[in-house]
């Protein structure tokens, strides 16, 4: 049995490793919000925050604080890359062939990643020293608490976009109903080039400062990407505070099984809550049954 | 499609079946059979997934999974438990069968993306378990000893016979598939691809078609990993990961979404071109990805939409007309 210690750090590692996913599934629900796309390379876009990161410091000798930001500024235009080159151009054709496309862009963001950096497992420094802090027998790394802090700033500031800028409220106008918008004045292109934007960046976030705690490499993209989803739908599609919330759930229920059942099936965990979620309650914990749009 | 005069398609499919019979008297080698063999496992595959992304218009990131359950099942039944081969072969179909209902049910109830989603964390699961499940599956290392293909007692041993095993079983699922498509079926599988609401309002029980086709992919998958793991005899979880899938879901991208011919194309020219391209052996991944894009912005029909526009380009010629640059097919 597992001491109360143990469950604490369980809990502890858990919320920090959640707090990506949330990271993750807050992208997937901006750029749905806007396009009713899932974007299947988000995934990548968290990849891409972590190893670029890493490869500024051991390439460009950069300070951790400016490769950080590096890497998030460069995913950021390889999201606007992404919806320029191939999003816009096939913009109005059927699901199928978006999924599709976001699968090819994922995978060539994969493969570009392993010609560029090798297939090699990297670690990232922490953001403020490696020691652990005692907290009632569990340890907390300082990094845990970076996680935890940039996470709830990140809500805060998409809360503040939302709710109180022009652009915020013209992305939540398309998400309500595209040609409405369009009507009212707003450059739908321009909005959905910048919730690619966005969404890189926020996966790129949280991709950069969960590094220094798993260590990444060019192939973490799928899990994490998917783990994101899954959080997305515990939380209920299109709502960001639910992605977090989702995220976290989900990292939390996976560190716990990690910890008392098996380590080997951790990642299988989300994915059968995922696939359990879809079967009874597919508009999540918190969401409310959608109504279709035809 | 259309075009063919009456009986065209058992034209074609009659010269098809001619030529697959007199192909091995022409290959100067052994390696091209064993190539061709491999490509007719993929064929199998690529036929089932393209009824489901072709005509049901659905993505599955996890077919890979299903080819693995099948040769995996068939592969422990048969080398652990000795059990004869076509016992083997038919429980892991029905495993299959029994898993894709499972699948299916939740995620299809649910438009779009569910199914990509659902079907992806579902093929990643299977790749834990295959990997973690040592005692049965092997792990990592995977399972040896799997014994030759046995059909009525007699062993299909050579390369030759295994060919025409393998080629007959894709000819047989090619004309099975193609009657589908033709039938009530196909036509309901078609209007739900244009519109899913409108074929519910015209009383297609969209949900059960959707659900059956899925499973039909999945049996499609289930026969070809069966026949993989009897013809290897040694399967590992390396061949049933995600990169499987998406080689899967590209072969039906290339071919051309909604094409059986396509489909057999895809799966033979993504099978060659490794062959031939020795050189990109780690890279091929950032292929698939580049084809996935380009088809679906350039060419959506794939190699048969590229085929057929080529034949009108020529008959056009023919008759002294220049093609028309901004005609579309279809």
């Amino acid at each position: 049995m597992a001491s109360p210690s143990d469950l604490l750090q369980y809990v502890i590692s858990g919320a920090t490793l959640g707090s990506t996913y949330g990271l993750a599934g807050l992208g997937f629900t901006v750029i749905f919000n806007t396009t009713e796309i899932i974007n299947f390379a988000q995934g990548e876009f968290v990849m891409l925050g972590g190893m670029l990161a890493v490869f500024a410091v051991r390439w460009g000798g950069l300070p951790l604080a400016v490769a950080v930001l590096l890497a998030i500024g460069l995913t950021t235009l390889v999201g606007v890359a992404v919806d320029r080159l191939t999003i816009r151009p096939v913009r109005g054709q059927s699901v199928i062939v978006l999924i599709i496309i976001t699968i090819g862009v994922s995978i060539v963001l994969r493969g570009a990643a392993m010609l560029l950096f090798g297939k090699d497992t990297y670690p990232l420094p922490g953001f403020s020293g490696g020691a652990p802090i005692a907290l009632l027998g569990a340890s907390l790394l300082p990094q845990n608490l970076w996680v935890g802090g940039i996470t709830l700033c990140t809500l805060v500031a998409m809360k503040l976009y939302f709710d109180r800028t022009i652009s915020g409220k013209a992305m939540l106008a398309c998400a309500c109903d595209r040609k409405a918008a369009s009507l009212m004045g707003i450059n739908v292109d321009t909005m959905v080039t910048l919730s690619f934007a966005l969404s890189a960046l926020v996966g790129a976030l949280g991709g950069a400062i969960l590094a220094p705690i798993t260590l990444t490499s060019y192939d973490v993209g799928i899990l994490l990407g998917l783990k994101g989803f899954a959080a997305c739908i515990l939380g209920g599609l299109g709502n960001p505070f639910g992605a977090v919330a989702g995220g976290v759930i989900l990292g939390v229920l996976e560190s716990l099984s990690a910890g008392l059942i098996s380590s080997g099936y951790k990642d299988a965990v989300a994915f059968v809550i995922l696939l359990t979620l879809l079967f009874v309650r597919p508009s999540g914990l918190f969401g409310r049954r959608a109504a279709e749009r035809v | 499609m259309g075009g063919w005069p009456v009986g065209g398609r058992h034209l074609g499919v009659a010269a098809f079946a001619a030529g697959l019979a007199l192909l091995p008297l022409a290959l100067p080698n052994e390696y091209y059979l064993t190539v061709l063999i491999v490509a007719g496992f993929q064929a199998i595959l690529t036929l089932g997934l393209n009824l489901l992304m072709g005509y049901a218009g659905q993505v599955s990131l996890g077919h890979a999974a299903f080819y693995g359950i099948s040769a995996y099942t068939t592969g422990i039944l048969t080398a652990r438990f000795h059990w004869p081969v076509p016992a083997g072969i038919a429980a892991g179909i029905a495993l299959v069968l029994l898993v894709a209902a499972g699948i299916a049910v939740p995620t299809l109830r649910l438009k779009g993306h569910y199914l990509a989603m659902g079907t992806l964390g579902f093929g990643i699961i299977v790749y834990i378990i295959l990997n973690e499940a040592t005692d049965l599956t092997g792990g990592p290392s995977g399972l040896t000893g799997i014994p030759k293909l046995k059909l009525a007692g007699i062993a299909i041993s050579s390369d030759r016979d295994f060919y025409y095993v393998v080629w007959g079983v894709v000819l047989l699922l090619f004309l099975l598939a193609q009657n589908l498509v033709r039938s009530r079926l196909g036509r309901a599988l078609r209007a739900i691809h244009t519109s899913e609401t409108a074929a519910a309002v015209l009383g297609v029980d969209t949900q059960r078609y959707k659900i059956g086709v899925f499973i039909l992919s999945a049996l499609y998958a289930a026969v070809a990993g069966a026949l993989y793991a009897h013809y290897v005899t040694f399967v590992s979880p390396g061949s049933f990961g995600f990169h499987a899938s998406v080689q899967f879901v590209t072969m039906v991208v290339l071919g051309g979404m909604g094409s059986l011919w396509g489909a057999v194309a895809g799966a033979v020219f993504l099978t060659a071109l490794p062959e031939v391209l020795r050189a990109i052996e780690d890279y091929d991944i950032l292929l698939y990805g580049g084809l996935l894009i380009l088809c679906m912005m350039f060419l959506p029909g794939g190699l048969a939409e590229g085929a057929e526009r080529l034949v009108r380009a020529v008959r056009l010629l023919a008759a002294g007309r220049p093609p028309a640059a901004s005609e579309r097919t279809r």
